[in-house]
């Protein structure tokens, strides 16, 4: 599926902005992610297994919260990096 | 991950200064008069550098401490000064847990220790909030040092989130001693100086005659705030720490602590955070004053920066502030931010919460200004390859 990656982790997917990846669920999709671009998964999802702060994960536009979210081979997901801080 | 960043790979790298700031990673490569000096970088830029530490086991293998504001805490290496980085495959991570109540997560990699003589590719590492962790593969991979992060008194020394720093809590000045690479000490601020002997299986508090003057108890056992420690390379039963409560020194086996910042001016004061160590005589050191009254303003006292240097173990003190800013300069230095090279006469630098980078090539007789408009700089190191 499609994943939308923000400009902070284009250093891990070698500048791309949108990088194809697979999971049945938010949790399998962030394993196959740090698959092909390693050590991505720990920036957005912490030691706790919880979504770092100030990241979202967006999947069809909908913001999820919890990995064990189900994902289907169509969804289009957007990881986002808020803006904050100076 | 791997980057490319500025930089020359020269096999012969001289002196270089490792600038950590809150937005990268600078070098200032002196020449060998340490009279000219040239700025490189930013590498890491946007992310808080917190510390930067070459080897000098190998003088090859540089780690840095980085955070970004939402990507979390890593660590970076290179073996190349600079040209290539890797990020480290397991960075520092406490343990997964399920009960809500222990559940720690590092903010940031705060102090990064190359290990024993003996262990070439062993490397500590301090977070925020507390943590200790060890790497065995030269800061590839990391894993908590469990006599520390899993010590059932590891809250009751260190306390909560509420009694660090204003930037959270700090695991620092992690220390191996150069003649036992089992005998070790760290610092917490807040929570005090700790010693092992087991190599950090075992910690015990080593507090005894240091002032805590936020604490109820006049001498409590821990919960002091350490600013910086230093153990002397060549003579290593001399420990010296910049307090949150004044300059220390420390003879073992004794295990009291000496006040020696009272024969510091009183205007002045003995508090402040960086402490450098003569690399060779152990009766000499800096320390970097600032304003601890009131509600600690951290800057220079009356906005008037200078160091000071004793010569006989902190029996006297004397102002160095030739070349320095007269008034009107209202920055200081942190902790990680001081340091001396390995040169007779000795090199000392700073860098400043302003940005700035200083030198003196006589042990601060004189300073020179070497860089300025960085970044607030969070630490500056000294690298000889």
């Amino acid at each position: 599926m499609k994943v939308y990656v923000p400009s902070p982790l284009s250093s891990y997917t070698r500048e791309a902005n949108t990088v194809d990846a697979d999971g049945a669920s938010v949790a399998e999709l962030m394993a196959d992610l740090d698959r092909r671009y390693p050590g991505m998964r720990f920036r957005i999802i912490n030691e706790q297994d919880e979504i770092r702060r100030h990241i979202k994960i967006f999947v069809n536009r909908e913001q999820v919260r919890d990995l064990a979210t189900p994902l289907a081979g169509d969804d289009e997901i957007m990881i986002v990096c808020a803006l904050s801080g100076g | 991950m791997s980057k490319r960043a500025g930089g020359s790979a020269r096999r012969k790298l001289g002196l270089h200064l490792l600038i950590g700031t809150r937005k990268g990673l600078f070098f200032l490569r002196g020449q060998a008069n340490r009279r000219t000096w040239k700025l490189a970088g930013p590498h890491f830029l946007g992310n808080t550098v917190h510390h930067a530490v070459l080897d000098p086991r190998d003088r090859r293998t540089l780690l840095v401490a980085t955070r970004t504001g939402h990507l979390g805490p890593t660590v970076f290496r290179s073996v190349d000064m600079g040209k290539t980085w890797k990020e480290a495959g397991r960075p520092p991570a406490f343990p997964k847990v399920h009960n809500s109540d222990a559940k720690r997560e590092v903010d940031h990699v705060f102090w990064l220790t190359p290990g024993h003589a003996s262990e070439p590719d062993v490397w500590y590492a301090g977070t925020s909030p507390h943590g200790l962790f060890r790497s065995e593969d030269g800061g590839v991979t990391w894993s908590g040092v469990a006599g520390y992060n899993e010590n059932p008194l590891r809250g009751k020394w260190g306390g909560g989130p509420e009694d660090g720093t204003p930037d959270g809590p700090k695991l620092h000045s992690v220390i191996v001693d150069p003649r036992d690479a089992r005998h070790m000490y760290l610092g917490m601020s807040s929570g005090g100086v700790f010693e092992s002997r087991d190599q950090g299986a075992s910690w015990s508090p080593l507090n005894r005659g240091c002032a805590a003057d936020f604490l109820p108890d006049p001498d409590p056992e821990y919960g002091h705030d350490p600013h910086c420690m230093r153990l002397h390379p060549l003579h290593p039963d001399r420990v010296y720490q910049q307090n949150h409560c004044g300059i220390y020194r420390m003879d073992r086996p004794s295990d009291r602590w000496q006040r020696i910042g009272r024969a510091m001016p009183k205007k002045v004061g003995d508090i402040g955070f960086p402490l450098v160590l003569h690399p060779r005589d152990p009766d000499m050191l800096w320390v970097f004053p600032m304003d601890g009254t009131s509600v600690w303003p951290r800057v220079s006292p009356e906005g008037k920066p200078a160091a000071y240097v004793t010569k006989n173990g902190g029996k006297s003190w004397t102002r160095l502030d030739r070349g320095l800013p007269r008034s009107q300069a209202w920055w200081t230095v942190k902790r990680q931010a001081m340091a001396g090279d390995t040169h007779d006469p000795v090199g000392l630098y700073f860098g400043t919460t302003s940005g700035e980078v200083w030198g003196s090539r006589d042990e601060g007789t004189r300073f020179t200004l070497l860089a300025r408009h960085l970044p607030e700089i969070y630490s500056l190191e000294t690298a000889e390859a």
